[in-house]
């Protein structure tokens, strides 16, 4: 049912119960209580929400890091995996969802290259291994002004990096897509530049907000959301976070991004989630939380998506609007 | 070729309920009738489908006196009214919900969309410029404008072009949908040109003066 009046005087206050199926909602407390007995720091098994259909995810053990909760629920599985961008498989917000089942994502080898000491190919599992998987319920803006949020599985890029011992000529890494246009029908037009290619600065990469994510909802990611290793980077506009990477290459100069290949003017290299400047076609000033209902209004944007106090010291003196 | 009559109690009542289906299929998807929905974000998809009907309609308007021309069908005529209407329709509602349900009556923000963000200028522009053809679209007001009628509305070949615009401009990436409705628009619009200057002197030597090939009864845009 998507025609929801406000209620008098209760017009900002929405309940969980609204946004989140129940039986995901009451899995989630379920969980929480799961890892609650087994102590902080244990290890909670993963409960898959009742809305999974028929992808083929399978479940994760990882452990739900407090740190990282948001007040507000996270959007229901339904929503975060049936609206997306993932352009490689079609230009649409549901194109990702329908048009992914044949993507394989296993076996899986990343390309580490590059300015360290450390460089190769490297089977999916190598490196993940020494790695707890840990929850976090982050939010994630749109450069399309609106949000979700999203409780994913994953494991901070920071500590993943250091592995590879970047020298000290690192100054950027660079994230490469997989190129597969057999499985990807996305890729067979070039509406972008493919492979798709991101990158982060050494100190964005190092960030304890930055994780390399491989599950949400407790469940490896599905095909559509970028299966099986992606980038989340939320205090920037989700475009940051590229998705099924095949290579990390650690840079001395500033690393080419694919959303400013294609227009420069409109996406920086940095992307930072930003009230203040626009895109030059629309207002990045308020956002649509998806989960709403027709009647629902935007709401204003949080410089940084929220997570000022954590990463606003990355760009002290740094112009904004021309870093954009 | 079906008589007036035919035209009037048949083609324009099922033209009309044809017309209707897109807005009614939102309706029924908004209320969740059947188990249907209208996905994750409600309201962009409101926007988006009353938006891309109110072209669709346009560019179909657009066709009607060449597709009559080429078919030998001047009783399509007869519809085009109908179908100008539900294309201003369409405009009217994909303004008012981008207006209430997308920016909330937020009027700070609104003003300076329409001010300072060409795409939503153009969008606007085109609306504005739909209403006199709206207004001026009863038998009374084409009788009383008599020739400036015809002139007036030939605003629509702009109001399509800034149509097709506003889509353009707000595709981020990929622009082959946009591309094609400006091919079928170019298609529409370089025939009339053709039309207008091949034709005469070459295949109809004897005079043709636009009111002997066009009755004013069926005014040709």
């Amino acid at each position: 049912m998507h025609i929801r009046r406000p209620r008098p005087g209760a017009s900002a206050r929405i309940q969980p119960s609204e946004i989140t199926p129940e039986s995901v909602y009451l899995n989630r407390r379920t969980l929480l209580q799961a890892a609650l007995a087994a102590g902080v720091g244990g290890l909670g098994t993963a409960i898959a929400p009742d809305a999974v259909a028929a992808i083929e995810t399978r479940s994760l053990e990882y452990r739900r890091n407090q740190k990282y909760s948001l007040d507000q629920p996270a959007n229901s599985y339904e929503d975060i995996t049936t609206y997306n961008n993932y352009y490689e498989f079609g230009v649409d917000k549901g194109d990702p969802a329908a048009n992914s089942g044949r993507f394989h994502p296993t076996p899986w080898t990343v390309a580490v290259a590059g300015e360290a000491e450390v460089t190769g190919k490297f089977a999916l599992e190598d490196v993940l291994k020494p790695h707890a998987l840990e929850e976090r319920v982050y939010r994630l803006r749109c450069v399309e002004a609106w949000s979700m949020v999203i409780p994913w599985v994953g494991i901070p890029l920071g500590d993943v990096l250091k592995r590879f011992k970047p020298t000290s000529k690192a100054k950027y890494v660079a994230f490469k897509t997989v190129l597969r246009p057999t499985q990807m029908p996305g890729q067979r037009y070039p509406v972008l530049e493919w492979p798709y290619v991101e990158g982060l600065r050494m100190d964005e990469a190092m960030h304890p907000l930055s994780i390399l994510a491989v599950g949400l909802y407790g469940k490896s990611l599905p095909n559509q959301n970028g299966a099986p290793l992606r980038l989340i980077v939320p205090w920037k506009y989700g475009f940051k976070g590229i998705k099924s990477i095949v290579e990390i290459r650690f840079t001395e100069r500033e690393p080419r991004t694919s959303w400013n290949i294609s227009a420069p003017h409109e996406y920086g290299f940095y992307a930072n989630v930003n009230p203040k400047v626009d895109h030059p076609r629309w207002s990045q000033a308020r956002e649509r939380r998806i989960g709403g209902g027709l009647f629902d209004s935007r709401v204003p944007t949080l410089m940084f998506n929220g997570y000022e106090q954590e990463v606003a010291s990355l760009y002290r003196g740094m112009d904004l609007r021309k870093y954009y | 070729m079906p008589s007036a009559l035919v035209v009037r109690r048949a083609f324009k009542p099922a033209l009309f309920v044809l017309c209707l289906l897109p807005l009614l299929s939102l309706v029924w998807r908004a209320f969740g009738l059947a188990d249907t929905n209208l996905g994750a974000n409600p309201v962009e998809k409101v926007q988006d489908t009353l938006g891309l009907w109110g072209l669709r309609l346009l560019v179909i308007t657009l066709a009607v006196t060449p597709l009559r021309d080429w078919f030998g069908a001047p009783w399509l005529i007869q519809l085009r009214r109908m179908l100008g209407l539900f294309a201003f329709t369409y405009v009217l509602l994909h303004f008012l919900t981008w207006l209430i349900l997308d920016q909330g009556l937020y009027w700070s923000g609104i003003l300076k969309d329409i001010g300072l963000r060409p795409f939503i200028t153009i969008g606007f522009l085109a609306l504005v410029l739909l209403v006199p053809l709206a207004v001026t679209s009863t038998n009374g007001m084409m009788r009383r404008l008599g020739r400036r009628w015809k002139a007036l509305h030939r605003l629509v070949y702009a109001i399509v072009l800034l149509g097709v615009w506003h889509y353009y401009w707000q595709v981020k990436a990929d622009v082959r949908e946009p591309l094609i409705y400006l091919a079928i628009t170019l298609v529409l619009l370089g025939w009339r040109v053709w039309k207008r200057r091949g034709a005469r002197p070459v295949h109809r030597p004897a005079p043709a003066s636009a009111a002997a090939r066009e009755p004013a009864s069926t005014p040709n845009r």
